[in-house]
């Protein structure tokens, strides 16, 4: 028997002893060490040698700082995945003597039994997933024990068997897909709508985004003016939806810059956007019947650190003073940097950023901002194409509908009922 | 016609793909999720040489047209093509000449140079929101006059000696924060989230296809 063994998961070597015999023989050896241990009353602390190897000994349960082997053992699947992982469990004794308990896991009933991780006492279950040195295959039956770790002996339980079994649909997350079915109903709904209805010759009304309104009144003031037109897609790469939908944008403002013959700076901070802006920009060209004025090098991949970035954005606008800056996209905390910079050229400046951290700086700082949802209303607003108004009218549904689911919240919640409240919570 | 018809079959079985795998569980999907987005890690890593490209073709014509202001991608050339050799030239020799670890040239360069120069476009931030508060807090209108209000009110609750001149500065600070700030800013988050969530439906259905370019 090993006395006071440190509470550090065994290595993988050799699976420990379980026999009866070799059982019976720790039992004695601890015994023995007790003996000892009693005559040495000086000795308040029991520690093992320190060249002890780091096995598994167990004595018999009973015996005094041997705890008892643990209760209630038990093994369930974890539901919700994808078959890789086991919940073994039982009954904590913390006030039995019990330091830790360890668990050992084996593909056959006869193990043998390697122990693959230590919890303290305190600790009533443990989660054996699958990961590195964790191999756990799904419907692969699995043999486990638990050995509680006493003060100079160790007790195990009987063993227990628990399958990984792999689900197909993740139940927790069923409050989202019903969230998101309703949503992606209304918005195909309303798409199909609007189709409709513009094929009878109508067109569902928007209201008036100022910001997105002053994107053609501030290319205008640039042509008057001979300048060029800054559009910055945001410092994010692509994939992030917001300079996806910046690109969206920026063809439709490339369709206005060629019909009135502007130039159009597109400072890029991510070397995978330049591709992106450069066909964008091209087909905008291309759309408005003016592929010629299409202007490749003005499509400037900078730098993808930020403050480099941010530092050559300053200096074109600085040197090249565009009459109208346009910052759409992903922002952080160069926001008030180029603004202010822009600002202090006297340029027009509209920004629009779903980054909520980002929105007081640009309110602050340019002329326009589109707020969130504003932004991602933008293609929608500029190109009037009746099925993109339909989307955003199957989003302004759903956000009646999560109003009164909110304040439905807010009634159960007040009423002490917190049933609807847990529903939405996401697992 | 292939295209452009190619590409939004190939992003709308991908989207879609996606989006089943937030809800199966099963292993196939999960590895197939997990490989989708190693690819579009390795993809995004072959793009640094787009990116150098272009540096490299707009500083060239711009020094060899004697274009305005030319004389600052002379030592933006110099600085991309010496610290991609002094960085990934470990054939050329050994350190420190060579190599990006600890005590390296390009180390050095690393961060002698370019950090303090990070730190320094970072650092005027501060002299900017002095500028645009200032800009901010000027009472024109009845709105302008609230936020200066809840600016100041905020403020003085935030620092010493806004508890010494009153002792509930610091509980109505916190009130504005936590809870019409919060009301707005949850507000403006849900209309983001679902402007994002319908976007990439738009993206899958093709709906919206500029970001594909030309056909």
């Amino acid at each position: 028997m090993e006395a006071g063994r440190a509470l550090t998961p065994p290595g993988p070597g050799p699976s420990a002893p379980h026999t009866t015999i070799v059982r019976g023989a720790a039992s004695l050896c601890g015994l023995l060490l007790l003996v000892l241990l009693t005559v040495d009353a000086a000795a308040e602390t029991v520690g093992p040698p320190t060249s002890a190897p780091a096995t598994l000994t167990f004595g018999r349960p009973g015996d005094d700082g041997i705890p008892p082997a643990p209760d209630s053992v038990g093994v369930a699947d974890i539901p919700n995945d994808g078959g890789e992982a086991l919940r073994v469990s039982w009954k904590a004794e913390a006030e039995t003597g019990v330091r830790g308990y360890i668990i050992l896991r084996a593909e056959s009933a006869d193990g043998p039994f390697a122990a693959i991780d230590t919890v303290d006492a305190a600790t009533a279950s443990f989660t054996d997933a699958a990961g590195p040195g964790h191999p756990l295959r799904n419907g692969v039956t699995y043999h486990y024990r638990v050995a509680a770790l006493g003060e100079l002996g160790d007790s195990e339980s009987a063993t227990v068997t628990g399958t990984a079994r792999q689900s197909f649909f993740n139940t927790d997350r069923l409050n989202l897909l019903v969230l998101l079915a309703l949503f992606f109903g209304l918005v195909l709904a309303y798409t199909r709508q609007a189709a409709n209805h513009a094929r009878r010759g109508g067109m569902p009304f928007v209201r008036k985004i100022a910001g997105l309104t002053a994107i053609e009144e501030a290319i205008g003031r640039a042509t008057e003016m001979g300048r060029a037109v800054l559009y910055v897609p945001g410092i994010d790469d692509a994939n992030n939806i917001q300079t996806i939908y910046s690109m969206i944008i920026l063809g439709n403002v490339a369709r206005t810059v060629a019909r009135y013959e502007t130039p159009l700076i597109v400072p890029v901070c991510r070397a995978f956007v330049v591709p992106l802006a450069e066909e964008t920009v091209k087909q905008g060209y291309v759309d408005a019947g003016r592929p010629d004025a299409y202007v490749r090098n003005n499509i400037r991949y900078l730098s993808d650190e930020q403050f480099a970035f941010t530092a050559g954005v300053d200096g074109i606008m600085l040197r090249e003073k565009p009459a109208a800056n346009l910052f759409l996209g992903s922002f952080f905390a160069e926001s008030l940097i180029l603004a202010e910079t822009g600002f202090a050229t006297g340029a027009v400046q509209i920004a629009g950023t779903a980054n909520i951290h980002q929105l007081p700086f640009f309110v602050v700082a340019c002329d326009y901002t589109l707020i969130g949802e504003e932004f991602y209303a933008a293609s929608a607003y500029l190109a009037r194409e009746p099925k993109l108004i339909g989307v955003l009218k199957g989003t302004d549904w759903m956000k009646v509908i999560l109003i009164a689911l909110m304040l439905i919240g807010i009634l159960t919640e007040s009423a002490g009922w917190e049933g609807f409240r847990r529903w939405f919570v996401l697992r | 016609m292939l295209r452009r018809e190619f590409p939004l079959a190939i992003t709308c079985v991908v989207g879609l793909f996606m989006v089943i795998g937030l809800f199966v569980p099963e292993r196939h999907f999960t590895a197939g999720r997990t490989e989708v987005e190693s690819w579009a890690i390795i993809i995004r890593a072959f793009a640094a040489v787009l990116g150098v490209a272009n540096i490299g073709r707009i500083s060239y014509l711009r020094i060899s047209r004697r274009e305005h202001e030319w004389v600052y991608h002379v030592p933006l050339l110099i600085g991309l093509v010496g610290m991609i050799v002094l960085g990934v030239g470990g054939s050329l020799g050994s350190a420190p000449l060579f190599g990006i670890a600890e005590g390296t040239f390009f180390n050095d360069l690393y961060m002698n140079v370019y950090v303090p120069m990070q730190g320094t476009m970072f650092a005027l931030l501060a002299f900017f929101i002095a500028s645009a508060a200032f800009r901010a807090f000027r009472v024109r209108s009845f709105e302008a006059g609230l936020l200066a209000l809840a600016a100041l009110l905020v403020m003085l609750g935030r620092v010493p000696i806004g508890a010494e001149i009153w002792d509930q500065l610091p509980l109505i600070s916190d009130w504005i924060m936590n809870i019409p700030n919060n009301a707005a800013k949850r507000a403006i988050l849900i209309g983001a989230a679902l402007g994002a969530i319908a976007t990439g439906l738009k993206v899958i259905l093709g709906l919206e296809r500029n970001y594909l370019g030309g056909e």
